[in-house]
Order: C-alpha cells, then sequence, then structure tokens
C-alpha cells in the first residue's frame, strides 16, 4: 500500500472537513487553504517520482484483490495531472488570499475549493468507472457552489446553462457506465478493457463508446458541445474562474485520455476519426469565437475552448508522437491558463473593468505586470522559447506524420489566430492610452495598496517560471509525456499492473 | 419484461429531453430529474432482471446457491440516487434565486452571458 497513492485525495478531503469546522474563523481557513494546497504539491511531486520508479502504483481499498475492488491506479499521466493539480491549487490559494472577497469567505470558499480539489484528485487517480462518475460528480457539486457564490445576476444564468449541461452529461454518462456493465459484468477499468475484447457485438461497444465521447466530449468543452464554457467560465470572480479554467475541462480531456487509449480502442478508425473533426472544428470555433470578442475573460474562455481542440487532436491522431504533444499539452496549458486568468484579475483590480474599451495604459505604470502577461500570452500563441511553443510543435509535427494535411493546415492557423488576439488583449490593455471616458484615472496611478498585495504577484510569477522552466528546459519534461504516451499507447501494461495484483 | 421495461426507459428519456427543451426554468429541472431516474432504470434493467432471487447467501453457505440477482447495480443505483438527490437540492435552489435574481423563468431572456 503506498500511501503517496492515498494522500492526493485525503489531504483536500481532510482541509475540507477541517475549513468546514472552523467556519468562523477565516484566517484559519486561509492558513489552511495555503498549507493544504502546499501538501497537495508536496504530495504529488512524492506520487510522481514514485511512479517514475515504479512504473505504475495500485492501490486495492480495503484489501480485496483487484477486479473486486475498487483501485486507485497512478501511471505517468495521472501522477502528472496531481503535480498539476497541486500547483494550481496551492496557486488559487495564495491568489484567494487577496482576490476573494470577504462574503464569499464567510459562505464557504474554502471548503470548496478543497473539496473540489479532491474531486479533481480522485478522478486522476481511479482505476474504477464507476468511482470516476462519483468524483466527477463531487467535483461538479463543488464547482457549482463556487460559480454561484456572490449571486449576481449574470452568474445565475452563467450558472444554469452550467449546470444543466454539465447534469445532462452526467445523466449520459451514467447510462454509458449502466451499458457498459451490462455487456461485460465489471466496472474495474483494466478489467472492462481486457473483456471488452471478446464481447460478441462489436457494434454496441461503439455506440457506447460515443456515448462516453459524448459525455466527457460536454465537459472537456469539445465542438459542438462546448456552449455552456463561454456563457459561464467568466461570471464567477476571478480565482474561481482561473481554477476553472486550469483543471475543470482537462479532467474530461484526461477521461477522454483514459478512455479511448484504454478501453475502447476497438474501432479506432471509426472513433477517432470522430475525435479527429471534433478537434479541427474545437480549435477553429474556439478561436474565432475568441477573435470576436472584447472583454478580456471571455476571450480567454474561448481561448480554452480551441486549446482543447490541440489536445483532442493529439489524442485522436493516436500515434506514439501526437500523445506525447497531447499530454505535453495539457501540462503547458493548465499552467499558461490559469496564469492568464490571474493576471486579467490584477488589471481589474487596477482599472476596475474587464471590458477591453474601458482598459488601458497598464504598460505605462506597471511594465513588469505587462511582461508577466506577455510571458503567457505568448507560451499559448506558441512562440518559441516557451512551453507553448513545443506543445504546438510536437502536435503538429505529429499530424504531419499522420499525413493530416487539413488538419495541420488548421492547427497552424489556429496559432496565428491565437496571436492575434493575445495582441488584442495586448494592445488594447497595456499598450494604448487610458481612455478618455475613463473617470478614474487616479485609481492606477495611486498605488492602490490593501493588504497582501504580494499575494496577487506570487503566483503570476511562480506560474510564469513554470512555463519559462517547460519552455527552456523541455527535455525533462518530454521525458514525462514520453512516458506517459508509451503507458497509454500500451494499455497491456495498465491491464497488467492492475490485475497482476492478484497473485500476491 | 425486460423489453417492456427498455421501452418504459425509452420514454422516460425522450420525456426527459423534452422536458428539457422547454424554456421554463422549472421544467428544464423537471427534465432532470426524469433524465437521472432514466438513466438509474436504464442500469437496473441492462445488468439483467432478476425476479424473486435476493443476493444473500444461505446462513453458514459460504457461496450462492441457485439463482441470485447482482447485487453490485443496486448499489450503482443506490450511489447515483444519493447524487442526483443532492444535485437535485442545489438545482431547486439555483432556480429560486436564480428567478430572484433575474425575475423571469424564461430561459430565452437570460442571454446576457452568451456571446
Amino acid at each position: 500500500m503506498n500511501p503517496e497513492l492515498v494522500l492526493p485525495i485525503l489531504i483536500p478531503l481532510t482541509a475540507g472537513a477541517l475549513s468546514l469546522a472552523f467556519w468562523r474563523s477565516v484566517r484559519l481557513q486561509r492558513m489552511l487553504a495555503v498549507i493544504a494546497t502546499g501538501l497537495l504539491l508536496g504530495s504529488g511531486v512524492w506520487l510522481m517520482r514514485s511512479t517514475i520508479e515504479q512504473g505504475f502504483l495500485v492501490a486495492e481499498m480495503g484489501s480485496w484483490p483487484a477486479p473486486f475492488s475498487i483501485v486507485l491506479v497512478s501511471d505517468m499521466l495521472g501522477a502528472i495531472m496531481i503535480v498539476l493539480t497541486g500547483i494550481i491549487g496551492l496557486a488559487i490559494a495564495i491568489y484567494s488570499l487577496a482576490s476573494t472577497p470577504r462574503g464569499h469567505e464567510k459562505f464557504g470558499y474554502y471548503p470548496l475549493m478543497h473539496l473540489l480539489l479532491a474531486g479533481v484528485a480522485g478522478a486522476f487517480l481511479t482505476g474504477d468507472i464507476f468511482n470516476l462518475f462519483v468524483w466527477f460528480e463531487v467535483m461538479l457539486l463543488a464547482s457549482f457552489a463556487l460559480l454561484t457564490l456572490g449571486g449576481e445576476r449574470a452568474q445565475m444564468e452563467g450558472a444554469i446553462k452550467y449546470v444543466t449541461l454539465n447534469l445532462f452529461s452526467s445523466a449520459i454518462f451514467l447510462s454509458a457506465v449502466g451499458l457498459l456493465y451490462g455487456m461485460v459484468g465489471t466496472l474495474n477499468m483494466a478489467d472492462i478493457a481486457q473483456k471488452l475484447n471478446s464481447v460478441e457485438d462489436p457494434g454496441m461497444v461503439t455506440v457506447v463508446s460515443l456515448m462516453f465521447m459524448m459525455s466527457f466530449g460536454i465537459k472537456a468543452a469539445a465542438f459542438p458541445l462546448f456552449f455552456w464554457l463561454p456563457a459561464s467560465y467568466h461570471t464567477p470572480q476571478v480565482a474561481v474562474s482561473a481554477l476553472f479554467a486550469g483543471l475543470l475541462t482537462k479532467v474530461g480531456v484526461y477521461a477522454l485520455y483514459r478512455v479511448f487509449t484504454l478501453i475502447f480502442t476497438q474501432d479506432v478508425a471509426y472513433t477517432h476519426t470522430i475525435l479527429l473533426w471534433a478537434a479541427a472544428l474545437t480549435m477553429l470555433t474556439g478561436v474565432l469565437g475568441a477573435a470576436a470578442q472584447f472583454e478580456f475573460r471571455r476571450i480567454l474562455s474561448f481561448h480554452i475552448v480551441s486549446q482543447i481542440g490541440y489536445m483532442l487532436l493529439g489524442l485522436a491522431l493516436f500515434t506514439p508522437l501526437a500523445l506525447i504533444g497531447g499530454v505535453f499539452y495539457i501540462m503547458h496549458h493548465i499552467i499558461v491558463k490559469t496564469n492568464l486568468f490571474l493576471v486579467s484579475g490584477i488589471t481589474y483590480r487596477l482599472l476596475g473593468s474587464y471590458e477591453l474599451k474601458d482598459l488601458g495604459g497598464v504598460y505605462r505604470q506597471r511594465p513588469y505586470l505587462a511582461l508577466l502577461f506577455l510571458i503567457p500570452a505568448l507560451s499559448l500563441a506558441g512562440i518559441p522559447p516557451l512551453s507553448g511553443f513545443f506543445a504546438k510543435f510536437i502536435v503538429v509535427r505529429a499530424s504531419l506524420e499522420a499525413s493530416e494535411y487539413v488538419i495541420t493546415a488548421i492547427a497552424l492557423l489556429v496559432g496565428l489566430l491565437t496571436l492575434y488576439s493575445m495582441i488584442k488583449i495586448w494592445a488594447e490593455v497595456f499598450w494604448k492610452k487610458v481612455p478618455e471616458h475613463v473617470a478614474d484615472v487616479s485609481r492606477l496611478n495611486g498605488d492602490v495598496k490593501d493588504k497582501h498585495n504580494w499575494a496577487y504577484y506570487v503566483p503570476v510569477v511562480g506560474l510564469a517560471m513554470c512555463t519559462l522552466i517547460i519552455g527552456l528546459y523541455g527535455q525533462p519534461v518530454y521525458v514525462l509525456a514520453e512516458t506517459a504516451a508509451n503507458q497509454l499507447m500500451n494499455p497491456q501494461l495498465y491491464i497488467e499492473a492492475v490485475l497482476g495484483g492478484q497473485s500476491k | 419484461m425486460e423489453t417492456m421495461m427498455a421501452y418504459v426507459v425509452g420514454v422516460l428519456f425522450a420525456a426527459g429531453i423534452y422536458m428539457m427543451l422547454r424554456r421554463s426554468i422549472v421544467k428544464l429541472v423537471i427534465g432532470l430529474i426524469i433524465l437521472s431516474n432514466a438513466a438509474n432504470l436504464l442500469i437496473f434493467v441492462v445488468s439483467g432482471l432478476t425476479r424473486g432471487a435476493p443476493p444473500l447467501i444461505p446462513d453458514g453457505a459460504n457461496e450462492v446457491v441457485g439463482a441470485v440477482a447482482d447485487p453490485l447495480p443496486q448499489a450503482l443505483i443506490l450511489t447515483a440516487i444519493v447524487i442526483a438527490f443532492s444535485v437535485l437540492a442545489f438545482a431547486v435552489v439555483l432556480i429560486r434565486r436564480a428567478y430572484e435574481v433575474v425575475g423571469t423563468d424564461d430561459l430565452d431572456k437570460m442571454k446576457d452571458t452568451d456571446t
């Protein structure tokens, strides 16, 4: 039994419970948030180290042998995601110290954040398809409450769309799990993967796989199922937006990676072609939507959609190189997108608006902040030597090797359009003069000095450093992604690791 | 029996989706409830209906004897019901608050956050 495998789930759960116990003391909750997310990151790194050393970590709950018990499994992909969860959790916890309004903190902001992280970590580590559903729901319930915290009109409207679409997706997921159980009589993912190959009705397997694709596609905001995302992600306060943008959609992508490399590899020609076109259209619609927007966080929200397309592209091509690219892209994007949202929060605090036409002149006042925006923005657009360049490069190269020239062209075009909308933000927010109709210029000139001012900048600088490190020292990260992709390409390894424990 | 249940599941799904497509948020939530019940019933049906065979081991025996029902789908449904219940509780509070804040229950009038 490896404790590091359970800790990423236990730490946020315990922290959530403790935060609830300290309901009256916001100070204790704040301290606990930073400590617990720091511990989460630590346990993630520990998990990563053990996973590198031992390949797969498997823990069987309740000491029952594998197909009967609920298992927690950590392979390279899972470990990478857990580390990223820790990084984002810590960044958000620190940022929240400064940015979260008092009222939100009093209404359970920190417990909800911990429970969200617990749900995300559980989804990354579980090896049981029904438990995946349960962790999804844990995560969703926490996210529903976080999204509506504050109760403004826009939040309510966004939340109704978000809640409806996610519940619909959960219903499809549950039905698909039921049908799968009816076919193979097991819920352990490794066991399902093994038994699905001998199912007498392969058409039914494809139908179920498409149900999973739809359900996870909604959660990942893939074309044509993404409309809830730009309608809701920009409505909550900025730390919540950043947390959602970094982690939540990526859980859907992770689930797609897990299910479509491990379980549904019978009819790759059919399912992965659908994924391929979904990926292409996701990239294109997302970036075109962003080009039409003039609100900071809406642009960023649409860019989540378009970047999801690249990750799906990595999965859809289904070659080792493409999977490396996809995993690399996930790593890069979680960090960069969270960072961009956090920067948008800082400019909002300085100028009191997210509308591009009301913003301006930040470069003159805060040149370092402008630099901190440029790092993730250019990384998102794929400018070398930042992390996004390598991520895009690997995916594009993989699609060239697979002779999918149309897709390659789309991916490159989307890269250009991404650069366009990042430059639009740069020009409007940082470069142009403060517009004349903005009365309260003094807010920018006078130093806005609340307490915890540093808490705004520490996470932004930290995440920018991560981007730079992934860009400049890409090789070790590439090796991690390569190991993850190798494990994904050989589901037999996973199956043996999980079910081989029977003889113990 | 199973054929009939299959039709019931199909009708429930259709009804749930139809309700979700209506404009009122109350009907939307009713649609979601029907949908989650349809999914639960689906699990129940696809895992095989067994009549009059409880999933129990006789006293003193180590193994099942004769026909038994599979207890796992029932555990799944039980979990799903609990989750659906909590989600429903949240959704009801949400639509009430939304109605108070937005002042309408017409989904077509909630377009502020759309693009």
